[in-house]
């Protein structure tokens, strides 16, 4: 009796759409990059059980970071004195009516600076904030 | 003179290195991507200007926070953590109730996220900030 060889079958997964697949990926990724990003300070944020995601997306977020020595920056631009605020808010808010405030503040920031924030935000009409927390019971 | 048909050259662009190249972009955005993981707890600030709202009085209710960290609910004060329950009890006996919530300048920024918190626990929609007393 003899043992024929099997014919070898060519196996091989078509790659001609490959760079297709590649394409919409790079699409995609592209579409969902923002290269804007903000350093901001060194903060401990609270945490919170009940938060929630951002309604909007990063495109209309503007960013204030407080610390806990009371030293605020929005967006990159240190804001010396707490009334600088109004006017940078107002522009932001002029600019893009969507704008949502992202409030990064560390946990042991004084209500003072807080309230003083709240106030100048009030007079820019930027009255959507968000205060960034992270997750968990406390 | 015989002018002859130029013979059609094949003039391409070589494609072959594309996948790469775009594969390399690929990389490239997937490294700078970071996915939307900002959370936090949403809230309208009250508009500006300085008038009044007459809301009566059996809609609102006081809430303060002292520079210890303690919660005052109506004058009595209360644990923070048992604020939900308080409030949602409040809400089911009126509906249309206002927390006003007033901090003192010494307090900290993490008990108010932690009352934000509370009162979003008890489904609390209508939150006042109370301007806070000048000194």
């Amino acid at each position: 009796m003899e043992f024929k060889k099997k014919t070898n079958i060519k196996l091989s997964i078509p790659t001609a759409s490959m760079p297709d697949i590649i394409f919409m990926l790079l699409i995609f990724f592209m579409v969902a990059t923002v290269i804007r990003q903000y350093s901001g300070l060194k903060v401990e944020l609270p945490d919170a059980a009940k938060i929630q995601k951002l309604a909007v997306s990063k495109r209309h977020i503007a960013t204030i970071w407080i610390d806990k020595n009371g030293n605020v920056v929005m967006d990159d631009i240190p804001v010396k004195n707490i009334k600088n605020l109004r006017n940078l808010a107002y522009q932001k808010r002029a600019a893009d009516p969507q704008l949502i405030v992202s409030i990064k503040a560390d946990k042991y920031t004084k209500m003072n600076t807080i309230n003083k924030v709240h106030q100048e935000l009030r007079e820019a009409s930027a009255i959507r904030v968000n205060y960034s927390a992270l997750p968990g019971e406390f | 003179m015989i002018i002859g048909k130029k013979k059609e050259k094949d003039v391409e662009i070589p494609s072959a290195s594309l996948a790469d190249i775009v594969f390399l972009l690929l990389i490239f955005f997937l490294v700078t991507t970071s996915i939307d993981t900002e959370k936090g707890l949403d809230l309208v600030l009250p508009p500006p200007g300085n008038e009044e709202i007459k809301i009566p009085k059996k809609n609102i209710t006081n809430l303060f926070i002292n520079a210890a960290g303690q919660a005052m609910i109506d004058n009595e004060v209360v644990d923070v953590n048992q604020l939900a329950g308080i409030i949602k009890e409040k809400l089911f006996e009126n509906p249309l109730l206002i927390v006003s919530l007033k901090t003192h300048k010494d307090s900290e920024y993490n008990v108010y996220v932690h009352v934000l918190d509370q009162l979003k626990k008890a489904g609390a929609k209508r939150i006042s900030l109370a301007d806070p007393d000048e000194e």
